[in-house]
């Protein structure tokens, strides 16, 4: 005999207490405060805030707490955070050129006007684990310099000077596209490209963005430039009618350049391929970059035939809060629609042992 | 009831209007899937959440909400839902199906028919029917403007071909008003027939997708099917073993590791009515008291 249980209330309030405990784990171990993440966690904060589209450092912070270190959970609860909030309109853009730089490196110049500027990076570490940071870390003051006040030109702009890229395409004055407002449809343009790629998934972009290296959607990239400090961030306001200062934002920038080819009206020149991300994240905005440039083969006249150059394949596969809840919504339960393939399966395998009696019999 | 930091039904009412735009778009174009610009919610996508923001864009306080998930008012995902929107807009909710007012479903309509002041929603993973035989937007949208649904019959015909009967078990395609060709969303093709002319409004959300698709009440809606392999309703030997009756969708639930296993109502509200009216199944027993 079979009672017909309820419980599923219970149940999951029950999960939800067990979750807190689990999160918050040994309770003689000291409680992570969000502060400790937002200052020693920095890199998981800025890609939290970067796919998450949202610049909060301690926000992140929180979201990466509750979320027990689960980054893409992080990404999930600051984006439907974000959703919630009114929008006022766009920022001007931003001038990178006058960019607070912390670091700035070019792989295409050994020397250029503002300097190569190593910075924080892990570049040039030996991968050993240390295990002085196990105990209290013993920290060397770093070396300081002056900041320039001059403004740091941007590799681009110097090679787009004498023409040998192509210039950066001007201010249209049209309004940028916004894919959380309106629904992606295809053909996409490059501002609602971009703003899917700054948005996209670090593993995913950074997949596709090898994969161009090796071969498939080849784009023969140089790094022009990679550089990561603070910007002004400056909105102007109808009502006033002049642009006021918001703040200031860390962010990373990456020109790559990449192979010239030219058409029968333009001459042969390097092209470009563009990453962006808030904070400092060099693998993203690399990668982004790379699957920029892949996208722009159409545009580009360039024969679409690699995956990265795909922009149905890649715009509609990048975003990792999409991608995670579809794949993991298979924990839902299925039960019903299982329970109609059950049925056929038993029915096509009633109709193959009756099939093969009949066979058995016909020889 | 509603949180102090949140609008009514979670959504701002400019996104309440941008949905209910699309919305009637999509009544006003029975089968069409009209593109909208889906939110994030604070649920997974893929968990509901196309169903979720077309239920926040239609409720108003005097509705009755119910929530099922396959069938079943009690399974985590439509406990989590009713739960939602009993927090975010102050509803009132309900798991009898006659006296909803708006019903969020997954995976199953329910068995009792619906009536003209009752809005059916259903959550779609994939809303596009030709997805699975081709899978760029860019081509299947031409395919419905030209209602080139070629495809679809020869992949019919082909399963016809090879098992001698249309293998299709769930999400079977379905064409509204003679024009559009339209996923039920992964119903088993058992509640197709529950669509046609149905007296109550049927509204569809996808909010990964970002499409919203409709059909009006006492819409035509058909099965795909040919003339000499005409769409056939799947059938149990037995009836629901908790009340008896042969009428509804049944779950398979094993008993135990020797082989055992019952058929029960999948739609448990209309399970229940069932035993309230006094009919018994041949494995009903009485649940004893509840610890609480």
């Amino acid at each position: 005999m079979y009672v017909a249980v309820k419980g599923g209330e219970r149940a999951i309030e029950n999960a939800h207490t067990l979750l807190a405990h689990a999160r918050r784990g040994d309770p003689a171990v000291p409680e992570l405060s969000p502060d400790q993440i937002a200052q020693q966690l920095t890199l998981a904060v800025d890609r939290v805030m970067s796919e998450g589209s949202l610049y909060d450092p301690e926000l992140a912070a929180l979201a990466i707490k509750q979320a027990r270190g689960d980054l893409i959970e992080a990404i999930f609860l600051i984006r439907a955070y974000r959703t919630t909030l009114p929008r006022f309109g766009a920022t001007a853009p931003v001038d990178t050129a006058a960019m607070e730089v912390q670091r700035r490196i070019s792989a295409t110049f050994k020397d250029l006007p503002g300097g190569q500027v190593l910075g924080p990076t892990f570049d040039y570490t030996h991968r050993l684990i240390d295990h002085g940071l196990a105990d209290k870390a013993d920290v060397a003051e770093p070396a300081t310099a002056t900041v320039a006040d001059d403004r740091m030109p941007r590799v681009t702009d110097l090679l787009a000077a004498n023409d040998l890229i192509e210039p950066s395409p001007d201010d249209s004055g049209t309004p940028v596209g916004d894919i959380t407002r309106e629904p992606l449809s295809f053909p996409a343009e490059r501002d609602l490209r971009l703003q899917n790629l700054a948005r996209g998934d670090e593993g995913f972009l950074l997949a596709l963005g090898y994969s161009t290296q090796r071969g498939f959607g080849r784009t023969h990239p140089f790094a022009g430039e990679i550089r990561f400090g603070e910007v002004e961030l400056e909105f102007f306001a109808e009502d006033v009618g002049f642009s006021v200062p918001l703040g200031r934002v860390e962010v990373t920038e990456c020109q790559m350049i990449n192979q010239f080819k030219g058409t029968s009206t333009t001459p042969p020149r390097f092209t470009r391929g563009y990453g962006l991300t808030f904070g400092q994240g060099e693998r993203k905005a690399m990668s982004m970059a790379l699957v920029d440039r892949a996208l722009r083969a159409r545009e580009l006249g360039e024969e679409v035939k690699a995956p990265a150059q795909d922009e149905e394949f890649v715009l509609s596969h990048s975003d990792n809060i999409q991608a995670t809840g579809f794949v993991e919504h298979l924990k839902l339960p299925h039960y019903v629609d299982f329970q109609a393939e059950l049925g056929l399966v038993r029915k096509l395998q009633r109709e193959f042992t009756e099939g093969a009696g009949v066979r058995e019999a016909a020889e | 009831m509603s949180g102090p930091t949140y609008n009514f039904a979670y959504l701002d009412e400019q996104t309440k209007r941008m949905i209910r735009r699309a919305i009637l778009k999509a009544i006003a174009i029975p089968g069409y899937q009209v593109p909208f610009a889906s939110r994030e919610m604070p649920m997974p996508y893929g968990w509901g959440t196309g169903g979720v923001q077309v239920t926040a864009a239609i409720i108003g306080a005097d509705d009755v909400l119910k929530v099922i998930d396959q069938g079943s008012d009690d399974t985590t995902n439509a406990v989590s839902i009713r739960k939602f929107f009993a927090k975010t807009a102050g509803i009132r909710t309900t798991t009898r199906t006659a006296d909803a007012t708006i019903i969020q479903t997954r995976h199953r309509i329910p068995e009792a028919p619906l009536g003209p002041d009752q809005v059916l929603v259903y959550q779609v993973p994939i809303p596009e029917p030709l997805r699975f035989l081709e899978p760029r937007e860019t081509e299947t949208r031409k395919m419905h403007a030209l209602a080139d649904y070629g495809l679809m019959h020869v992949k019919l015909y082909e399963d016809i071909a090879r098992h001698g009967h249309i293998a299709t078990t769930y999400a079977y395609p379905v064409k509204v008003d003679d024009r559009y060709v339209v996923d039920p969303s992964p119903t088993p093709k058992f509640d197709n027939p529950k669509m046609n002319r149905s007296e109550a409004l049927q509204l569809f959300g996808a909010g990964r997708e970002k499409r919203i698709y409709a059909i009006p009440p006492h819409t035509t809606v058909t099965s795909l099917d040919f003339e000499d392999h005409p769409f056939e309703r799947y059938r149990y030997d037995a009836p629901c073993a908790l009340c008896g009756s042969s009428e509804g969708y049944l779950d398979e639930v094993i008993t135990d590791d020797r082989g055992g296993r019952m058929f029960v109502c999948s739609d448990t509200d209309f399970c229940e009515s069932q035993r309230t009216a006094g009919n018994k199944g041949t494995m009903l027993a009485e649940a004893p008291e509840a610890r609480r």
